[in-house]
């Protein structure tokens, strides 16, 4: 058996570990945008396409690596991008709906009877 | 250093990268910072893949590169940025798709290129074949799958399950086919018989996900994006590349626990949701009988808008109905003006609410609702027999009773909010038309239970008008 497939496999079964062990505290309020961001993150097959780009040759493996690099950058691109426009809605703090919404509204929160 | 040291040692930084932004993207506080992370350890990757020898001396084809990421930049961009949140699954569906499509034609071309080689003889070691075939497998899948999840959720077709004769012996036949392609492609190393394998593996895609639908689709998107990660780490398996092995692994392990969370909010296994053509025959006899037969109770914006003035407690339970009318701005008003007089009122959020995990939280957020005011279900249940009225907006499975006490129905053992423990229950409702699972809700007879019939802004926007006016 070949030392280098041990190899990848050694670092495949770490990242297996580290992967689960990272979104295991993830609050399910955040799993949207876990997901289109981890969506995002995959994109990284742009490199792996770049690679094939560069060593191919002839006009089948060049057209397979040409759609290859445009639907990887789609995917990276677009995961990115559509992923900070979810979170851009996440930054809104309490203090900023504060300052918009009038003041009885503060009051009633406190005040509510129950 | 030489210079593959240092591109080693810069995929080992993104790597970092992105075990970073994952773990950022689990606190609201960090998230943005963990994508804009993300993205920029991927740029660095990007960047210095083109200081590779093979890629720098690739000439005209650099320069087909070039214009490849150029287009798919131009195109992806505004389509990202003008996306509705309504339609954001479709999207994150399509930019999966379009990953293990990359994923696939990156290990079928790797292949191609490697008994391409006039240097080649023999065949290509064992292990190296199996990787290329996971890699088109599972990423021919993903692009195939995907792509019928998007006509799904754009409403191309049906949302429901689809099923058809023979469907289970269909499936064997493609699923044993598969299997036979694979030992022989391992046994030949036969290019042709790797195009079969391509093929049969975007059949098995459709047919793996036509028969999926209702509240399930979300759990699928989920698998299919864990299903993406893992075509990219085997597609690094065939190119020896680390990077790719490890951003792959890490979206494949963390997608499989998300999808597992997300079918355990419904009460079922993943199996289970992925196997049983969901609801398809109760939607058949049980869902028009219901409708037509019983009376319902239609209340007007101003009884309602009176009711909820003068509760003193109101939990608005939003669901797809929402996002589709984009009444989060107009819910949030009408909260903000129940909480001006007094009112106690939070959002009530089941997990699978909408077409994603989350997908309520992020419309919410949209129209600046605060995440106090926000409760899970767990946390949202206990409170429900002291509400005064539960305020259904668009929602109606997450809702449905039918979950505890019909064990017969298609969505039994499925936790659910327990808006029929509120004293009032009021649905803004589009029509009487069962919810995405395609079940009738008993909660709509119940004598408590008062509808609103129409586009959730338009109701929402008279629901304000009558308690200002209150």
């Amino acid at each position: 058996m070949n030392v280098g497939i041990i190899e990848l496999l050694t670092i495949f079964v770490l990242a297996a570990f580290v992967g689960l062990e990272v979104v295991s505290k993830v609050p399910s309020i955040l799993h949207t945008p876990l997901m289109s961001g981890s969506n995002a993150i995959h994109g990284i097959i742009l490199v792996g396409t770049m690679y094939i780009m560069g060593s191919a040759h002839g006009a089948v493996q060049v057209t397979l690596a040409f759609f290859a690099v445009l639907l990887a950058t789609l995917n990276i691109v677009g995961g990115f991008v559509v992923t900070d426009r979810m979170l851009e809605m996440f930054k809104a703090k309490p203090s900023d709906r504060a300052a918009k919404a009038s003041g009885p509204s503060d009051e009633g929160k406190g005040g509510s009877p129950s | 250093m030489t210079l593959n040291t240092w591109i080693d040692l810069v995929y080992l930084l993104a790597a970092i990268g992105f075990i970073l932004a994952l773990k950022g993207l689990s606190s609201p506080k960090f998230a943005r910072q963990g994508n804009i992370l993300g993205a920029a350890a991927a740029t660095a990757a990007i960047a210095i893949t083109f200081a590779v020898p093979s890629v720098r001396h690739a000439g005209s084809r650099l320069i087909l590169m070039v214009v490849a990421m150029v287009i798919g930049a131009a195109i992806a961009v505004p389509a990202a940025r003008k996306v509705k949140m309504t339609a954001m699954p479709q999207m994150v569906a399509i930019f999966n798709g379009v990953g293990g499509g990359a994923a696939a034609l990156v290990s079928f071309t790797s292949f191609l290129i490697l008994t391409s080689n006039d240097a080649f003889v023999g065949k290509p070691a064992v292990y190296r074949i199996v990787e290329v075939i996971l890699g088109v497998l599972i990423g021919c899948v993903s692009f195939s799958g995907s792509a019928i999840a998007f006509i799904k959720l754009q409403e191309l077709i049906t949302g429901r399950p689809i099923t058809y004769p023979a469907q289970q012996v269909i499936n064997a036949i493609v699923g044993l086919a598969i299997l036979g392609v694979g030992v022989a492609t391992v046994l030949t190393a036969s290019t042709a018989l790797l195009v079969v394998m391509l093929v049969l593996a975007l059949i098995l895609g459709v047919i793996f996900v036509l028969p999926i639908g209702g509240a399930d689709v979300p759990v699928l998107i989920s698998l299919l994006n864990s299903f993406t990660g893992l075509a990219v780490a085997a597609s690094g398996f065939a190119l020896d590349n680390n990077l790719l092995i490890i951003a792959g692994t890490l979206v494949g392990a963390s997608g499989i626990l998300l999808t597992r969370m997300m079918s355990k909010a419904m009460g079922r296994s993943l199996a289970n949701v992925l196997f049983s053509a969901f609801g398809s025959v109760v939607t058949a006899t049980g869902g028009e009988a219901g409708a037509d037969a019983r009376p319902v109770k239609a209340g007007t914006p101003e009884d309602i808008g009176v009711l909820l003035a003068y509760a003193r407690k109101v939990v608005i339970i939003p669901g797809y109905g929402l996002a589709v009318a984009q009444a989060q701005h107009t819910a949030r008003e009408l909260a903000d003006l129940l909480m001006a007089r007094g009112v106690e009122v939070f959002y009530a959020i089941h997990p699978v609410a909408g077409r994603m995990p989350g997908h309520m939280n992020v419309l919410l957020a949209e129209a600046n609702v605060p995440y106090d005011e926000l409760k899970e279900m767990d946390e949202a249940n206990p409170e429900m027999p002291t509400a005064d009225v539960a305020l259904v907006v668009g929602a109606n499975d997450t809702v449905n009773p039918a979950a505890n006490d019909t064990p017969g129905s298609p969505i039994y053992g499925m936790p659910i909010i327990h808006a029929d423990q509120a004293e009032n229950v009021v649905f803004l409702k589009r029509s009487m038309r069962p919810g995405f699972a395609g079940i009738d809700n008993e909660l709509l007879f119940n004598p408590k239970t008062t509808l609103l019939f129409g586009d959730a802004k338009d109701t929402l926007t008279k629901l304000v008008a009558a308690v200002k006016s209150a």
